[in-house]
């Protein structure tokens, strides 16, 4: 029975007796794992990404706004294109189980001017309660508190996308606004929360919600009613039950069969899981791509040692005359493929890493190589190798000496 | 009970519809220490002889005993075993991986009888020196003479302290004066205390054993000790 390491460095003696012969096989395998690892690496990178970009919405959160009712002949409107909430569905909801904060909003959008400079932002009439909501935090200067909200003050806090460009040289809180013809006083500047899908966050004014109502929102913030309420549960626990008792207790309040819902309760953390399993679907499919090529590189193993038994037929029948057992000459001449897939895994995986991170960086993604995926990787140019060496070491193996010794 | 003991040998091929006795009841003895030749034609059925002798065939009945060894009843595994314990091989053509030194070559068959590198490594150094290599171990076979190979190849057939030294017309590659170098280093070799089987086609060759067995078609035609050398060998 031959030692181990006898069998190693038989194994390392042969693949470097034809050097260009085995970097070619391995190459097969180099680009396999490499593009297995960057594909997945990628579609990880895009599934954080998604994942981080909604979280960012806020967490625990359900948002209810207006819509879908259906009109005369069964017409349906579109979600959040009329407004059927009012600030008395945000106090019926505050009085549910299980609710952290509830913060009703009115949005509307106008010419923002500052500076001499102009900007289009969305402006948004909220309560204190929404940075809550929203798991928002401010940058600099304050957020104005319920007094100051209930007394409709002229006082904005900006996005940080608006600040930018409304005071690109200033310090924009203490400085002086114009919406609809009134100043406003910058007290705060909310802190970067970043893209979210295409839509900008930080592109944003908050207000206090009676001041929107009364002097920029114009007829549609009359009355009572809002365009908005965002609902914080108390934990991700109890997010899916709260979700039902806002839904029931709107369609008690609006006198609605469900069905026939004129509100729509999203909730975010369903759409967060929703994304992640697409975009995790889409990153099996590009490795599942990925690994058809692994497949290649095994198969030109494969080829490269049923042509080296043949070539080395009179060698097998020496070693087999000379006392090899046919677990031998199985075990080095497998070990022989294993080794080519093997290196090869690891070669592909440094090449497949650097090349995620190329993409991620050109993309803007995150970078997300697990330490799982890269050792499955390795294990899995293993078994390429396992796999696709067993039948040519096999063919060596029970090659019948006295034939194999006669042969030129 | 002598080291080879073959009672009604016979293998049979079949070539298409034809059934070949390549030896047809053959039975012989050898002695520990002898020093033979078997001579015959091509499909004599001497090299189908060597290679049951050798326990890389099996007689297709028959009883063959080596060493104490049944080998007519082992399996594949078992055979190399007993290749790699008892019998040691000399080639006409060589065979010495070209890859390896003449040390790592005389190496090979202590790869596979499991021993230490370091003990392997003095070993095969020995033998080299026995042979007359010693100035040549670190060399590949393409940098050495025919009749230095096969100097090789014969350090390595004693290289896992063999039993028997089968050699198949050792020297049918060698011109004549190597050829006849090669014949005197078996000979002192035998004179050590080898059990040395020649096989060959050539009688002056067979001339220069202690003992000729002579095959033709499958069977023993005649079985003589060599003139002169039993004299020279009754003197020692």
């Amino acid at each position: 029975m031959m030692r181990t390491s006898d069998l190693v460095s038989s194994a390392g003696r042969a693949l470097r007796a034809n050097p260009m012969r085995s970097a070619l096989t391995a190459l097969g395998v180099i680009i396999g794992v490499a593009s297995v690892v960057a594909m997945v690496a990628l579609g990880s990178g895009a599934q954080a990404q998604v994942e981080r970009s909604i979280a960012s919405l806020g967490s625990n959160l359900l948002i209810v706004v207006p819509g879908s009712m259906r009109g005369a002949g069964g017409v349906r409107g579109q979600a959040g294109g009329f407004d059927s909430l009012t600030m008395d569905d945000a106090e019926a909801i505050a009085q549910l189980e299980n609710v952290a904060v509830v913060a009703p909003s009115q949005r509307a959008r106008t010419q923002v001017i500052a500076n001499g400079l102009n900007w289009n932002p969305e402006v948004n009439g909220v309560t204190p309660d929404f940075l809550t909501a929203r798991d928002w935090e401010i940058a600099q200067g304050r957020m104005f508190d319920e007094t100051e909200e209930r007394q409709a003050r002229r006082i904005v806090v900006l996005g940080n996308t608006v600040a930018e460009n409304l005071f690109p040289n200033m310090e924009p809180v203490g400085q002086t606004v114009r919406m609809n013809g009134g100043a406003y006083e910058v007290i705060g500047v909310l802190e970067s929360k970043g893209q979210s899908g295409f839509m900008d966050q930080d592109d944003i004014v908050l207000a206090p919600l009676t001041t929107v109502k009364r002097r920029i929102a114009g007829r549609r913030g009359r009355g009572d009613t809002v365009s908005q309420i965002s609902v914080k549960a108390q934990s991700e626990d109890v997010l899916d039950r709260l979700q039902e008792d806002v839904e029931n207790v709107l369609r008690q309040r609006h006198r609605t069969r469900e069905g026939e819902d004129d509100f729509t309760v999203q909730n975010l953390s369903s759409i967060t899981e929703t994304a992640a399993q697409t975009t995790q679907v889409f990153t099996y499919l590009l490795g599942g791509i990925s690994a058809v090529s692994l497949l290649v590189g095994g198969i030109g193993i494969m080829n490269i040692m049923l042509v080296s038994v043949t070539e080395r037929t009179r060698e097998i029948g020496l070693r087999k005359a000379l006392g090899a057992r046919q677990s031998d000459i199985l075990h080095q001449f497998g070990l022989e493929a294993v080794t080519l897939s093997v290196a090869g895994g690891i070669i592909g995986l440094v090449i497949g890493v650097a090349g995620a991170w190329g993409m991620t960086t050109l993309f803007n993604l995150p970078l997300v190589v697990s330490p799982l995926n890269a050792g499955l990787a390795i294990a899995f140019s293993g078994l390429v190798g396992v796999v696709f060496g067993a039948y040519p070491a096999w063919r060596a193996a029970k090659l019948d000496p006295i034939e194999a010794l006669r042969r030129e | 009970m002598a080291l080879i003991e073959a009672r009604e040998l016979t293998k049979l091929y079949r070539m298409g519809d034809e059934t070949v006795h390549a030896l047809d009841g053959v039975s012989f003895s050898i002695p520990d220490r002898d020093y033979c030749a078997i001579v015959g034609p091509s499909g004599s059925g001497k090299s189908t002889l060597m290679n049951i002798l050798g326990g890389l065939d099996t007689p297709t009945s028959g009883v063959i005993t080596i060493a104490a060894n049944d080998i007519g009843q082992m399996n594949d595994d078992d055979l190399a075993v007993f290749r790699n314990q008892t019998i040691g091989f000399v080639f006409q053509s060589f065979n010495l991986l070209p890859r390896l030194t003449a040390l790592e070559n005389v190496e090979l068959p202590m790869i596979y009888g499991g021993v230490l590198p370091k003990e392997r490594k003095e070993r095969a150094a020995e033998l080299l020196e026995r042979v007359g290599l010693g100035q040549r171990m670190g060399h590949r076979p393409t940098q050495l003479s025919g009749g230095q190979q096969q100097r090789v190849a014969i350090a390595r057939a004693l290289a896992g302290q063999p039993k028997l030294i089968l050699a198949d017309e050792p020297t049918g590659a060698l011109d004549t004066n190597t050829g006849v170098e090669i014949m005197a280093l078996f000979r002192q070799l035998n004179r050590e205390g080898a059990t040395i089987v020649i096989v060959t086609h050539d009688h002056e060759v067979a001339a220069q054993t202690r003992r000729t067995i002579e095959m033709r078609d499958g069977h023993i035609v005649s079985d003589n000790l060599n003139e002169g050398k039993t004299r020279h060998d009754a003197n020692v």
